[in-house]
């Protein structure tokens, strides 16, 4: 299984998100295309209602802390209610690499 | 001084700060550019610690917060977020007025 359905797995399970998207952004960055370590979320879920978004995140990376362990590097991610969702329509596209992931 | 107390003094003694890799005139990763980014674009005045010239905050900065990525942004002592956050908050106006009301809670305390 690809850490990209891992990851869909546990975000189905944890937030029966009404929307999800999921993409490997690997190939933009300084790491082998095979690489699986930069993924952009977008979790749309009733879960989220009344949490603040700092909270979200971190519900979130608590559950991919397995994925975190094994390599997984970078997350951005968008965490937003239904209605947050219809109301902004649309998520940003992640900045280019600049290399410092392979420094430290 | 252990590392997490020194994490701890930093977020607590500087209004805004943000951990990054690379600074932000030389950013060496996009998250933390783009997060540095709007920071200064706010217009007030903010530290960073640059990750990548110190292994031991780079190490344990995760685990201060229960956060696992770069950059992270604390504002008056808190975390707000990473990348992702922080740009929301600038595009809704939120960061520049937190940016403002803890500079001026520290210079109340500090005057």
């Amino acid at each position: 299984m690809s850490r990209k359905e891992r990851i869909e797995e546990l975000l189905q399970e944890g937030f029966a998100p009404v929307h999800l998207d999921i993409v490997d952004e690997s190939y933009m960055h300084a790491v082998p295309t095979d690489a699986e370590s930069h993924f952009k979320l977008l979790v749309v879920s009733e879960s989220f209602e009344g949490i603040a978004m700092v909270e979200r995140h971190r519900l979130v990376n608590q559950l991919l802390d397995e994925e975190f362990a094994q390599g997984l590097h970078a997350l951005t991610m968008h965490t937003w209610t239904p209605e947050e969702w219809e109301a902004k329509g649309g998520v940003p596209e992640s900045p280019p690499c600049l290399g410092g992931s392979q420094t430290a | 001084m252990d590392v997490l107390e020194k994490i701890g003094d930093q977020v607590k003694s500087n209004p805004v700060v943000i951990y990054m890799k690379g600074t932000p005139q030389f950013p060496q990763c996009g998250f933390s550019m783009r997060a540095a980014a709007a920071l200064s674009d706010c217009g007030v005045p903010f530290a960073y610690v640059n990750v990548l010239q110190d292994p031991e905050i780079y190490e344990n900065l995760p685990r201060y917060a229960d956060w696992p990525t770069f950059p992270q942004i604390y504002i008056d002592g808190e975390l707000v977020g990473g990348c992702d956050i922080t740009l929301e908050l600038h595009a809704s106006g939120e960061l520049k007025e937190m940016m403002e009301q803890a500079a001026s809670k520290a210079e109340a305390a500090g005057a």
